[in-house]
């Protein structure tokens, strides 16, 4: 019988099987933030076993509240600081090289196909994009991958997504899995890696399949993946073109992970996207998502560009196209925060930092800052703000604060206008 | 290992994220107690109230996907400072399942009709709950009116309940 990538990737990486259905896996890669990791580091310093399985397997950055904001927020940088330079762990990333988590380790070449992957953060799903399998977790799975390596999981059940048709200009990666999240609810992919395949995603970038796999938490997906093809090859070439001679070796080698075509999947979902209409959040679950014709009006107090979902250089490049010559409204508070340095200079080299702040946007450094209301624009109680991430919550952005969801090119076009707004580039 | 027993609150509603649980930005917490004030404290349910209804309960009682979005652990470490170590609820998002079984802590899935039942007879009542892991049955109490309740639990979760815990587990196995 078939597998599928996630089969496949479990099989190749199974240590022990200790109860039925209950697999542990050897981890290639175990990423850090320095909110979850350093309770897991004083717990193993507790318990006199502050060792790692191998420094150059884990990869750390401050990214979350960064530069400090106080004094908890600097004890929790130094703690992440400390152990990375006691471990020799040698790809941590602090102030001035550092980015939002899921935007930089794919950027420095961390993330291959086939490869397993936890971190002690929700949106690790992301990185599914390269044909891995990763998934967010909590600070005693981290501690444990950090001791020895491994992690448990249950073998993985697939709901796989055919995306078909062709997005219409103005619609994209966001607006798509924005949709999915609402046709199967918060709950719809629980206990299940979301395979995305199809021509939409074929034409997919990587970034976009990025922005598609980061949001498989919000239905509760363990991990999103797209197939490796020649689009993970060329975005990994830098990092890989000493192992393979050409770079259709290296297709070859990362194709023995794709799904095999008589695979067994809990459940096969075709949508055709060829009339999907840009769409946004209201209320406060993911999955509660309107057109933005619907939503048109919805008045904004903050705009906010960013995140691991929407930071990219893509995402910036998009918006900044938008708003080129046009100021925003008087109304609204625009913040930029490029996902990463990388982004941050190239977008500064391109013009488009500066395209940002002449429209009346502030640039912040990369980092998670207010998506989740930890820093660098919090929103104040009955504020409305449109945000390229991925939370709606209660209180997500800021207590009583609400949080619409939608791509950078409709966040663009609502902060010229201060209300939701379609972008120039989405005809009817 | 912990024991799961004690008064019941009832949360009726789907779907409570982790940010409702623990907002994100009392993360940079470094203690578990200091969690404890801040508890649910984002949670909107009509008649709720944390500052008060939290006090003196043991065990939640829920619907639907329990503690989905972030994978914060935070989440069952600010129960657990608050004296509620077990969850009952027809079924939760996988991390934050797996956060509470890596805690020695109980996420008990039961059917849809079990915990509507539940709500029907129990919400409002000043409810008492036993859960004994070993030979999987819950006993529920209220107004001198009794019943016991089987549950299925994996053998990966009761072995994590009864170590206490994942790290140790893992640390001589692995």
């Amino acid at each position: 019988m078939g597998k599928t990538i996630a089969e496949k990737i479990f099989d190749a990486h199974r240590v022990d099987t200790p109860f039925e259905d209950t697999q542990v896996l050897k981890l290639d890669a175990v990423f850090c933030h320095e909110i979850t990791t350093p309770i897991a580091i004083t717990d193993l310093m507790a318990r006199g076993k502050d060792r790692v399985f191998d420094p150059t397997k884990i990869k750390a950055v401050i990214d979350h509240v960064t530069p400090a904001k106080d004094s908890k927020t600097a004890e929790q940088g130094k703690i992440l600081r400390d152990w990375a330079k006691r471990h020799n762990i040698k790809d941590f990333f602090d102030i001035g090289r550092n980015g939002v988590c899921h935007a930089i380790f794919p950027e420095k070449g961390f993330v291959r196909p086939g490869y397993t992957i936890i971190m002690g953060d929700s949106h690790t799903c992301t990185h599914g994009a390269f044909g891995a399998f990763a998934a967010g977790v909590g600070t005693t799975d981290l501690e444990v991958g950090i001791l020895k390596g491994v992690c448990a999981f249950k073998y993985p059940k697939t709901i796989k997504f055919v995306l078909n048709g062709k997005l219409k200009d103005g619609v994209y990666a966001k607006d798509v899995i924005l949709h999915i999240i609402s046709q199967i609810g918060v709950n719809g992919a629980t206990n299940m890696v979301m395979e995305f395949v199809g021509p939409i995603v074929d034409e997919m970038t990587m970034e976009s399949r990025m922005t598609l796999c980061n949001m498989a938490i919000e239905a509760g997906g363990t991990s999103g993946v797209c197939y490796p093809d020649m689009k993970t090859v060329d975005y990994l070439w830098d990092f890989i073109k000493d192992e393979f001679k050409t770079k259709e070796n290296a297709l070859k080698e990362y194709s023995k992970w794709i799904s095999d075509k008589d695979a067994k999947y809990t459940k096969v979902l075709e949508y055709d996207l060829s009339n999907l209409e840009p769409v946004v959040t209201y209320d406060y679950k993911p999955d509660c998502v309107k057109t933005v014709r619907e939503m048109e009006g919805t008045k904004l107090d903050q705009i906010y560009i960013g995140s691991c979902t929407n930071g990219r250089l893509e995402d910036l490049r998009i918006a900044a196209e938008i708003l080129k010559g046009k100021t925003i409204s008087p109304n609204v508070r625009g913040i930029l925060s490029p996902a990463t340095p990388y982004i941050y200079q190239k977008a500064m080299d391109e013009g488009i930092l500066k395209i940002f702040a002449d429209a009346g946007f502030c640039v912040t450094n990369p980092t998670c800052g207010a998506c989740l209301g930890m820093s660098n624009g919090v929103l104040a109680e009955g504020e409305s703000c449109a945000a390229t991430t991925n939370r709606n919550f209660y209180g997500r952005m800021g207590k009583g604060g609400v949080v619409h969801l939608m791509s950078p090119a409709t966040a663009a076009a609502s902060a010229i206008t201060g209300v939701i707004t379609n972008s120039p580039f989405y005809k009817k | 290992m912990k024991t799961f027993e004690g008064k019941v609150l009832f949360l009726d509603r789907n779907d409570i994220n982790t940010d409702e649980i623990i907002p994100a930005k009392y993360l940079t917490e470094s203690t578990k107690i200091a969690l404890k004030p801040y508890t649910l404290e984002d949670l909107n349910i009509d008649g709720f109230n944390p500052k008060k209804d939290i006090e003196g309960k043991s065990v939640i009682i829920t619907r639907e996907n329990f503690g989905c979005g972030s994978s914060r652990e935070h989440a069952p470490w600010a129960l657990e400072v608050n004296g509620i170590n077990a969850v009952l609820a027809v079924n939760y998002a996988r991390i934050f399942r797996q956060n509470m079984f890596n805690c020695g802590m109980v996420a008990i899935e039961l059917s849809k009709e079990t915990i509507e039942k539940l709500f029907n007879d129990y919400k409002g009542k000043d409810t008492f709950v036993s859960i004994d892991i070993n030979s999987q049955k819950i006993t529920v109490e209220a107004n001198g009116k009794k019943e016991t309740i089987s549950f299925n639990v994996d053998g990966f979760d009761k072995a994590l309940v009864l170590a206490g815990g994942w790290v140790d587990f893992a640390d001589k196995k692995y």
